[in-house]
């Protein structure tokens, strides 16, 4: 069992475009990703489409034939939902189909539109991704869920505002040169500690945005590869997911990632690698703690420690691990359901040397992607390596 | 209870419960509690949840001030949420100091803080919400 080439990958810029469809986004990006791999729809066997509130914003339910129709693809389609990890779930599902044989060649991806709604209505629609009973229903917003857990941080281990700035400025300095990125405009700890409260302690700018975006990336096995004269240099060496309670305050802990815990160690398993063997990393950065919430369940820094690592410079592109050279998705924008395939998208170019800040990382041959949903209700993890 | 539509079991019956002064929860026989509806103590699977009398008074584990509020809050915000411990059950709340509509004078209510539980209404909708008393 082999691990799937990734052939080909796109996604579209990240931004606001309100008039954009869905189904034009992911056909922007599936477009892109044949072109990267020298492909069409007819190589396609299967698609997963990762998307979150699509009937919200487009009252479109059942889109995972659209997606496949709209790439130009008969065949199998489903969408997947897990919130923000809507994707990322979808290339794991990718992942397996190739590895145990039932597919030679899968497109996986996501899209969303959201800039169509109003940001009341927007809040409305991501805030579903919490417990629509008991979290919901009194009053918590996305925002405010993760401001829940960065205020418990603070309370149990330390750190500050400026501690979280930092995350911001750094990611914001890695989009500045990336022509995908919404935001390509770097920002100082001022700018994000004198921006308008969203949920206390955020500011504007520890928050991702509203994004419109589409990603995708084509998966093939290696016999398929061999056939038609393909040598992709990047694989999907490992791949986990894990799961915790729903609501936030059902958590053994408000300031740890159990299902990111879980997702990596299997994942780590499966690549047969360990988090020191992990030279760049794309992580789930939804608000500023966020990223550091991934740092440690991804058992790069013990807990309650990763609050200083921007600060430090540990994760800045020069720094001894770079994350989020794409600007995470508090620069590069959040598209919820297209955000996993992103962050593929994004690493693979990273890793083969085709990324505009490859040039930060130019020995990597080993990557890693966090993609969450909720207040990391689900996460998958992908290990990316290079091995051609 | 939706003013217009129909109860979502479980939850309005244990809002039902708080303003009967008889709040409670769901407890497992290994002791874990729970928030209704539950058929599984989702950490251990067991089935047999009991109905148990809700400790008087929780602890805040955190809060935030949310300003920027989806449309069913539109008019509330600003307003406080926070997440409280009653004895084996968390639950999340909005902070209203006895008496006041939307949290006024709750600013200084900090993690520790003792509260008390009870039901009270979002001004934009009139929906009934899970409110902490600071004690």
């Amino acid at each position: 069992m082999t691990a799937p080439r990734v052939a080909g990958v796109g996604m579209t810029a990240f931004g606001k475009s309100p008039e954009r469809t869905g189904r034009e986004l992911f056909a922007e990006a599936a477009r892109k990703a044949y072109d990267d791999a020298g492909l069409g729809p007819d190589a396609v066997d299967e698609v997963f489409y990762g998307n979150f509130m699509g009937q919200h914003a487009e009252q479109q339910g059942h889109s995972g034939p659209l997606a496949a129709d709209s790439a130009g693809v008969t065949a199998p389609a489903t969408r997947i939902e897990s919130a923000c990890a809507s994707s990322g779930a979808a290339v794991r599902l990718g992942v397996e189909r190739v590895r145990n044989g039932a597919a030679d060649c899968v497109l996986v991806g996501g899209g969303e539109r959201m800039t169509n709604l109003s940001t009341a209505e927007g809040t409305a629609g991501l805030a579903s991704a919490a417990d629509a009973l008991w979290e919901i229903k009194a009053g918590v917003t996305f925002p405010g869920a993760y401001s829940l857990m960065a205020n418990r941080y603070f309370h149990e281990h330390g750190g500050d505002r400026e501690d979280l700035a930092a995350v911001a400025v750094k990611n914001h300095r890695h989009a500045a040169e990336n022509p995908l990125a919404q935001f390509q405009r770097e920002i100082t700890v001022e700018d994000v500690l004198s921006a308008p409260t969203v949920c206390s302690p955020f500011g504007l700018y520890d928050c991702s945005p509203m994004s419109d975006g589409g990603s995708a990336a084509l998966l093939v096995s290696e016999e398929f590869a061999d056939e038609r004269g393909l040598d992709p240099e990047v694989a999907i060496t490992g791949t986990g997911q894990g799961g915790d309670r729903m609501a936030l305050h059902d958590r053994v802990s408000m300031t740890r990632t159990p299902a990111a815990e879980r997702a990596a160690e299997t994942a780590y398993d499966d690549a047969g690698v360990g988090p020191e063997d992990i030279d760049v990393a794309e992580v789930h950065d939804c608000f500023t703690i966020a990223e550091v919430l991934a740092l440690e369940a991804l058992g790069f820094y013990e807990p309650g420690e990763a609050i200083s690592a921007a600060t430090d410079g540990e994760t800045d592109m020069d720094g001894d691990l770079p994350v989020n050279l794409s600007g995470g998705l508090k620069a590069k924008g959040h598209p919820v359901g297209a955000t996993g395939g992103a962050q593929v998208s994004e690493l693979t170019k990273l890793l083969r040397g085709d990324h505009v800040n490859s040039d930060a990382v130019p020995d990597a041959e080993v990557g890693l992607t966090h993609n969450a949903g909720g207040t990391v209700a689900s996460c998958v993890v992908n290990v990316l390596e290079v091995v051609a | 209870m939706s003013q217009d539509g129909p109860r979502d079991a479980g939850y309005d019956d244990f809002l039902d419960a708080v303003e009967a002064g008889e709040p409670y929860y769901l407890e497992s026989p290994s002791g874990n509690g729970w928030l209704p509806p539950r058929e599984f103590d989702p950490e251990t699977g067991e089935r047999e949840l009991t109905e148990e009398s809700l400790p008087e008074t929780g602890e805040v584990l955190t809060k935030t001030v949310v300003n920027v509020a989806g449309p069913s809050f539109a008019d509330d915000a600003p307003y406080i949420v926070a997440v409280a411990q009653f004895g084996p059950v968390r639950l999340t709340g909005q902070i209203r100091v006895e008496g006041q509509k939307r949290g006024v004078g709750s600013e200084e209510v900090e993690i520790g803080q003792e509260v008390e539980i009870d039901v009270g209404h979002n001004e934009t909708e009139g929906e009934r919400v899970v409110v902490l008393e600071p004690v």
